[in-house]
């Protein structure tokens, strides 16, 4: 019995588990300090998680893995294009980005919605496609219709002596919004930890006191809380972290949108999307309209997946104008299911663990390759390989469960048949 | 002052096309009454539903003629949603429940009780949160209701399903409003103690004033059950009883009827009964919708044997069975040699063939001409009608031009050639390619499923005619499935039937209707009197 336990667990994990190995073998070949590591981990987490946890909504819904998002990001783009000819820098660019952002992305999220209601059951293949066919609409605007149809004034917005928008967005200039959210307020791995721990340890407090939390669980979630604080007055854990800088509004703003998931899920239209994600029949026998619903969460997805575009450019200061969108899809839901996710069921934190659990091997891969075969190219190779990989791998054990399940009928049946 | 009928429908009748499904059929149902719906397959007990559901595959085939009136008013229900507004509860055949909801969120789904918070004071109504305590609140009194003690906060996952049962009819009774419940075939699933238990929660609803409709095809529940009756046959009113003036036996007679006289008349002969061509034993066949639990049955050599029953019960399952189409498990010998199951290729060159009840599933190629239909089978398993050309090997046109020809006179099939496409032949004509098929590759037994569903008068009786000349001219031995009764008297010697994947009896065709009704809703006859009296 135990046995089969410690068998289903692994089983049930297979992809984190197997994950969590590689990026221990890749780290320690790769000679990188930790410190480096966890510095480039922590920039990584900061531009990426937003745009993985835009994935968990439709997932939930029972449309897969919304490889759509593609489309989301490429709205972001058009609205950061914009953001910088008309010269609004800084925070107020970014604002300004988020707000175009949500009606473009919006729009589209109908159009993929209605389109994914046609196709049932292929969402996913659908978003995939869709993606790719939608950057050959995006390059019609970039390369003809903007900087030619629509004339863009801004110097280096456009290819220099022919038409088009320029082959990379510099957003570091100062029209542009680089670091716009990250450099609010920025502030050492320690004291965002003491900060971090305080406001929770707040929250538990309030919540053990409106009785709305059991006693005994805060007071335990308390007590980690300050062990992690303990534990980070040790010199030789503080020196791992001693490079990090974490940029404070980024992940709160990551934190909200981890809270809106939890919170929406506990709202009718959350109880809705569970419901069409298990089973359409049932959901639109009991009056739901299940169309709707799908595009409602294909809409919210597109939107989100936008802004999370959007705080990925302004965090790396630049964008190719025709690349950055093309693989956000790819990347996000090869995270998401690193994290433990399957097709069916996603959470948030199996969607931040798995993007610390990718990210930490993207970081490690190239160097790794390096060492062991003395090509970095290789661990590139790697790593494009593993992320395609990981999504055939869930795919697969997504039928294979499939498969399991209906194992305990025959069983059922054979039992019967003795009797 | 309340009507005297809950639910009158007057004088239905309803046409797919040229078809009529129903014709003038009327039901009423008084308040707090159970009323049994009873029928055969395609009696109209599902199209009689539809109506009053307001299901749109009613509205998009034209609608239906006839008043359908609720508490004496007259109502248009035009989608399954108005019925429910207007206190009209289903309890499914299939289960309509979210596995991974909990019962609270069962019973209550899309009637949720929420409360507004500052997002949805915003945004609208969608985004208010739930309020759990309250919902469970109802679903505990919804359940305590219906007798069940079971925590409102398990997970519907993984329960009994006798329990899911009950949660289902706990959320139609949680709906605020509801007059009228429809219970379609509830016990189908159910283990006898919990049909029991069921049958007493219906009593319970009824005593409450809620009218039920019960549709099923089970007798001894419909006795102890019901108030009145109302039977269907063929799209007609067959009969209303009050439940006390009839008996089980009177039931089975009405609701099997005789339909029209014979299409052919094999001529009695004495059945053969010398060799055992077929052994089954212990048949467990998990084919979705047609499952078989545990038949054992011996087909003699030379006689043609009718398997019947009512649709969903198992009867298609045992020719898919035996013949690997779909998993199975028991003991089948033919001609005394065992054959193991799983390997459909096995079962076709041991000598069984089978005429598919799916003709343009499993049966036909339509794309492909009526002679590379014809031979198929015996070109894939038997490697006949090729050439051998070293390690190639070609089909043997002119050879397959030849079997083609003589099937095709043989069977009388209506075409312009041996090429032209399977698709485009009639429905009574792919079967007679279906059959040509089978014949091709010289069987010893013959499985025929269902060979008439889906085709006219005339290609049924040419279909009947061929199975009894290929028995008596060539000593065939055939086991017949059919729905249709009638064709399994005129021409087998003897008829099993099936019922909840199990063989009720084995009846000559001579036996009465009653028999051959009561065997259907799963009574063994001799065992009626202490059943029939004991529902009383």
């Amino acid at each position: 019995m135990r046995k089969n336990d410690v068998r289903a667990i692994v089983r049930n994990n297979a992809v984190t588990i197997m994950f969590v190995v590689l990026c221990i073998i890749c780290m320690a070949y790769s000679g990188q300090s930790v410190a480096y590591v966890m510095y480039e981990l922590f920039g990584r987490l900061s531009r990426n998680a937003f745009i993985v946890l835009a994935l968990i909504i439709p997932i939930v819904a029972g449309m897969g893995i919304n490889f759509a998002i593609t489309i989301g990001a490429m709205a972001a783009q058009i609205a950061a294009l914009w953001v910088i000819e008309w010269g609004v820098s800084g925070i107020g660019g970014f604002l300004l980005a988020m707000l175009i952002t949500m009606p473009i992305a919006a729009f589209f999220g109908l159009l993929i919605g209605k389109l994914m209601n046609k196709m049932k059951g292929q969402e996913m293949i659908g978003g995939l496609i869709l993606g790719y066919f939608a950057n050959g609409l995006y390059q019609l605007l970039f390369l003809f219709i903007f900087g030619n149809l629509i004339p863009l004034n801004t110097p280096g917005l456009v290819i220099k002596g022919s038409t088009g928008v320029a082959n990379t967005i510099d957003l570091s200039t100062a029209r542009g919004f680089k670091y716009a959210l990250d450099g609010i307020w920025r502030v050492p791995f320690g004291e965002a930890l003491y900060i971090c721990c305080g406001v929770i340890a707040v929250v538990l407090v309030v919540l053990m006191l409106m009785k709305k939390l059991a006693r005994v669980k805060s007071l335990i979630a308390i007590g980690a809380l300050a062990a992690a604080c303990l534990l980070y007055q040790i010199p030789a854990v503080a020196e791992l972290f001693a490079m990090v800088n974490i940029p404070m509004v980024t992940f709160m703003v990551v934190g909200v949108l981890c809270l809106f998931n939890l919170g929406l899920m506990k709202t009718r239209i959350g109880q809705q999307f569970r419901a069409v994600g298990q089973n359409r029949t049932v959901a639109n026998a009991s009056g739901i309209n299940v169309d709707r619903v799908r595009v409602i969460a294909i809409m919210i997805s597109t939107v989100l997946a936008g802004w999370g575009q959007l705080i990925f450019v302004q965090n790396m200061g630049s964008f190719q104008t025709y690349g950055a969108h093309e693989q956000v899809g790819l990347y996000a839901g090869a995270a998401i299911l690193v994290g433990g996710a399957s097709i069916r069921r996603a959470t948030n934190s199996q969607a931040m663990l798995g993007c610390i659990l990718f990210h930490l091997l993207f970081i490690v891969a190239p160097a790794a390759g390096k060492n062991l075969f003395g090509d970095a190219a290789i661990g590139e190779y790697f790593r494009v390989f593993i992320s395609y990989g990981v999504i055939a791998l869930a795919l697969v054990m997504h039928a294979w469960s499939g498969v399991q399940k209906k194992k305990p009928q025959n069983a059922l049946r054979e039992a019967a048949a003795k009797n | 002052m309340s009507a005297e009928y809950v639910l009158e429908m007057k004088n239905i009748t309803k046409r797919y096309g040229e078809n009529t499904v129903l014709s003038d059929v009327s039901l009423s149902v008084r308040p707090g009454e159970i009323h049994a719906l009873l029928g055969e397959n395609g009696a109209g007990k599902s199209t009689l539903k539809n109506v009053l559901f307001g299901m749109p595959v009613i509205h998009s085939t034209g609608g239906f003629e006839g008043h359908v009136l609720l508490n004496g008013e007259e109502a248009h229900i035009s989608s399954p949603h108005e019925a429910m507004v207007k206190g009209i509860g289903m309890v499914h055949q299939e289960f309509m429940l979210l596995p991974g909801f909990t019962v609270t969120e069962n019973i209550k789904l899309n009637r949720e009780i929420t409360h507004p918070n500052v997002f949805s004071r915003i945004f609208g109504k969608n985004l208010e949160t739930l309020d759990m305590d309250a919902m469970s609140g109802d679903a505990r009194s919804a359940l305590d209701s219906v007798g069940m003690s079971i925590d409102e906060y398990t997970r519907v996952e993984g329960m009994p399903v006798g329990y899911m049962q009950f949660v289902e009819i706990a959320r139609e009774i949680d709906k605020s409003g509801i007059k009228l419940l429809v219970f379609d075939e509830p016990t189908a699933v159910l283990t006898e103690s919990e049909a029991t238990q069921l049958i007493s929660v219906m009593k319970q609803i009824a005593a409450s004033g809620i009218a039920i409709i019960f549709i099923t095809h089970r007798l001894d529940e419909v006795m102890a059950a019901a108030d009145s009756i109302t039977i269907l046959r063929d799209g007609r009113l067959a009969a209303t009883r009050a439940a006390r003036e009839t008996s089980i036996v009177e039931l089975a007679e009405v609701m099997i009827g005789r339909k029209g006289e014979a299409v052919v008349e094999a001529g009695p002969r004495e059945a053969p009964h010398e060799r055992v061509a077929l052994e089954v034993r212990d048949l467990y066949v998990n084919m979705p919708g047609e499952e078989v639990r545990g038949v054992s049955f011996d087909v003699y050599e030379g006689e043609i044997m009718g398997v019947g029953g009512l649709a969903g019960q198992g009867k298609l399952g045992i020719p898919n069975g035996v013949m690997s189409l779909y998993s199975a498990q028991g003991e089948i010998k033919l001609f005394g040699q065992p054959l193991k199951l799983g390997n459909a290729g096995a079962a076709l060159s041991s000598g069984i063939a089978m005429v598919s009840e799916d003709r343009k599933g499993v049966g036909l190629l339509l794309d492909q001409s009526i002679e590379d239909n014809i031979v198929f089978n015996a070109m894939q398993i038997k490697g006949e009608y090729l050439h051998k050309i070293g390690p190639f090997t070609l089909k043997d046109s002119a050879a397959i031009r030849a079997v083609a020809n003589r099937m095709i006179q043989e069977l009388d099939i209506r075409c312009f050639g041996p090429t032209q496409h399977a698709g485009t032949l009639s429905g009574g004509n792919q079967q007679k390619v279906c059959i040509a098929r089978a014949l091709v590759m010289g069987p010893k037994f013959l499985f025929v499923s269902e060979p008439t569903r889906g085709i006219d008068i005339g290609a049924k009786k040419l279909v009947l005619e061929t199975l009894v000349k290929l028995n008596r001219e060539q000593g065939m031995t055939i086991v017949m499935v059919s729905s249709e009764l009638q064709e399994l008297r005129s021409i087998c010697d003897r008829i099993a039937i099936v019922s909840e994947g199990k063989l009720v009896d084995t009846l000559s065709p001579e036996a009465s209707d009653a028999d051959f009704g009561l065997a259907m809703s799963g009574i063994k006859p001799g065992a009626q009197e202490q059943k029939g009296g004991g529902a009383k």
